[in-house]
């Protein structure tokens, strides 16, 4: 996928005279650099092994169930990729699933709003949060991870205490009576059948064409817009970014929000699939996004990365996920599998940055 | 923007001087910058050398004197104020971003779009074109402009950072110690991108602490010490030997040989000292 995403991208540039000293291998060596080159490398191994050592991984149910895992990771994941690359973190990203989707759930079940109503008041409670982490991480210099931390737990406790509070349960359930219901769940929860193999037809679900857009979008707005070029510039030396005239602050607080916005989306994902939502939703999940993202290239110090390789990198977890079980082994084999990931992932990446960096 | 004739003054100082409160950093300095010509302001820590790119740039604003810039005086209020007039000032750490390709950085906060609306994009095939072009009418010939600009010399990131200033409408480039981080070979180099700046017309404000660098491309020399000018001299009026004795303090040098040959009458250092002072 990464590969032939890269393709077309550089392919524009040959009008521009190739120098000379530049050998024919020098296409080929400039894909080998790109940063999601890894991800898409290991997501291949590891589909052809469970292709090949279970018989339910590749049938249509099977497809399925961990491309739907991977698209909800997949959406946070290329979402904090972005936030990565332009040199912050956001622990809050998990709990924030949580935080939308029980304000949504609650206003719908409990108040009898309309949907959208509740998606969109669920919606300016995530802008609002993103513009809070921005702008406390900008002006007060505190780094993001400290910052972050603090709204996580903050939203954590709010997720809990509230919905105590409201409904006197630890989860929301009963949306269908809302009002515009049917709409929501054709956003947010639908799914389309195609019938490719086997006997039953292979199902995907809205989220999966949701993770593809946003990571689509993100990978056009990275590399192709303006934007994109402050997020690399802002992660990558603030102080020189902003002396050429970069709209620094700007370009921060925009990344939180829109990581903000990515919850919401999941919250929102979660909340028309599942028709129900926990008070801990999201809780637990921050660091696996940032292990998807670094799987995908990110580097944990700025200014490098993919929103494709962060896809990638949430391909893989849910090809795991479903994988372990498939195989029978016991489930909690996938932490260990994911710091494995993680560690390794490092490695390459500072491998790739420091052969970025070698002089040619 | 047009370029003004060669020679013609572009910046003029008067008597110039800068206090913050009671401490007087700066008084009393003239000189001038002309288009094509290198103006050389030397000086060893300390000397206002600092100070006196501020102003220029449009960091600080002085507190006497006149500072008159195309025959307008002028008080500069920031920064953006300067660039807007033509004077552009490349900083010691040249604002790069290492791990971004070379075309990225050249155009890094004023990068070139097509189309409109949220299909509005970066014109990247004109980005990379003007950014070759660009480096090599600075004689920087690039194998690919799509290198992450880390991967280049100190000496050569330099001039990606001249060449950057000279395309966005410099009419005067501020130096701020160009070769202080480098080694022979590279200082070399910029000195020769800074001759190459000078002939496409620009006047060239060239701070330095080296006499070596500044006499081969300098047109004017302005000497600071303990925040007052020692002159302002056009190079005719001046040869290497004088530059170098004036910026050493030729006499504080000599008891400084004689001070070290007292206390270490051996060491190498002496040495050194004392062959630099025969050679005055």
């Amino acid at each position: 996928m990464s590969t032939t995403a890269a393709a077309p991208s550089e392919a524009p540039q040959s009008p521009t005279p190739d120098d000379e000293r530049l050998s024919g291998s020098h296409n080929l060596a400039r894909i080998l650099r790109r940063p999601e080159v890894g991800a898409a490398v290991a997501a291949l191994l590891i589909f052809i092994f469970f292709t090949t050592t279970t018989s339910t991984f590749i049938k249509p149910g099977g497809v399925s169930t961990w491309l739907f895992t991977s698209s909800q990771i997949g959406i946070m994941a290329v979402a904090v990729a972005l936030l990565m690359i332009g040199g912050e973190f956001d622990l809050s990203a998990g709990a924030m699933i949580g935080t939308t989707g029980l304000t949504t759930g609650i206003m719908m079940s409990e108040y009898g709003l309309n949907v959208w109503v509740s998606v969109f008041t669920a919606l300016v409670i995530a802008l609002v949060i993103g513009v809070v982490n921005g702008v406390l991480v900008m002006r007060t210099g505190v780094p993001s991870f400290i910052v972050t931390l603090g709204t996580f737990f903050v939203l954590q406790g709010v997720n809990l205490a509230v919905t105590k509070i409201i409904i006197n349960q630890v989860s929301v359930t009963g949306l269908q009576d809302a009002g515009g219901y049917a709409s929501g769940q054709q956003v947010f929860g639908s799914f389309v059948k195609i019938n490719l193999w086997g006997a039953q037809p292979l199902t995907i679900f809205a989220a999966t064409f949701w993770w593809f857009a946003v990571a689509i979008i993100a990978t056009w707005v990275l590399l192709r817009t303006r934007a994109g070029n402050w997020v690399f510039a802002s992660g990558g030396a603030q102080t020189s970014a902003r002396q050429v005239g970069v709209p620094v602050f700007r370009t921060k607080v925009g990344l939180f929000v829109t990581t903000a916005v990515a919850g919401w989306l999941v919250g929102m994902l979660s909340l028309f699939q599942t028709t129900t939502v926990q008070s801990t939703t999201g809780v637990g999940q921050e660091f696996i996004f940032i292990i998807c993202a670094v799987v995908g290239g990110c580097l944990l110090t700025g200014g490098y990365g993919s929103a494709i390789g962060a896809a990638l990198g949430a391909l893989i977890y849910g090809m795991v996920q479903l994988g372990i079980v498939f195989e029978g082994w016991d489930n909690d084999w996938l932490y260990a599998f994911l710091g494995v990931m993680l560690l390794g992932a490092v490695l390459v990446n500072n491998w790739v940055k420091a052969r970025a960096e070698a002089v040619r | 923007m047009t370029t003004p004739d060669k020679g013609a003054t572009v910046i003029e100082v008067k008597d110039l001087g800068k206090s913050y409160g009671s401490v007087i950093a700066l008084r009393e300095i003239t000189t001038s910058v002309r288009a094509g010509e290198v103006t050389c302001v030397l000086g060893d820590n300390g000397a206002g050398k600092s100070t006196f790119i501020k102003i220029l740039a449009g960091a600080h604003e002085h507190s006497s004197g006149d500072f008159i810039v195309d025959g307008i005086h002028r008080h500069m209020s920031s920064p953006r104020a300067a660039l807007a007039l033509g004077i552009a000032t490349v900083y010691q750490d040249l604002a790069v971003v290492p791990l971004m390709p070379v075309w990225r950085n050249f155009f890094l906060g004023a990068e070139l779009t097509k189309g409109r609306g949220p299909l509005r994009r970066l014109d990247i095939e004109a980005m990379k074109v003007t950014t070759k072009a660009e480096l090599a009418a600075m004689g920087i010939d690039l194998r690919d402009v799509d290198q992450p600009i880390g991967t280049l010399s100190g000496g050569e990131r330099q001039c990606v950072a001249i060449a950057r200033a000279v395309y966005f409408g410099a009419r005067v480039l501020i130096l701020d110690e160009p070769t202080a981080a480098l080694g022979v070979r590279q200082s070399g180099v910029v000195l020769k991108y800074i001759a190459k700046a000078r002939d496409r017309g620009l006047g060239v404000v060239f701070i330095t602490h080296n006499p070596h660098h500044a006499y081969p491309v300098g047109d004017r020399f302005m000497l600071l010490r303990r925040g007052r000018s020692m002159g302002d001299f056009p190079k005719a009026e001046m040869t290497l030997d004088e530059l170098v004795r004036m910026m050493a303090g030729g006499s504080e040098l000599e008891a400084l040989s004689h001070e070290l040959q007292r206390e270490l009458p051996d060491s190498q250092v002496t040495k050194d000292i004392e062959a630099e002072v025969k050679s005055l």
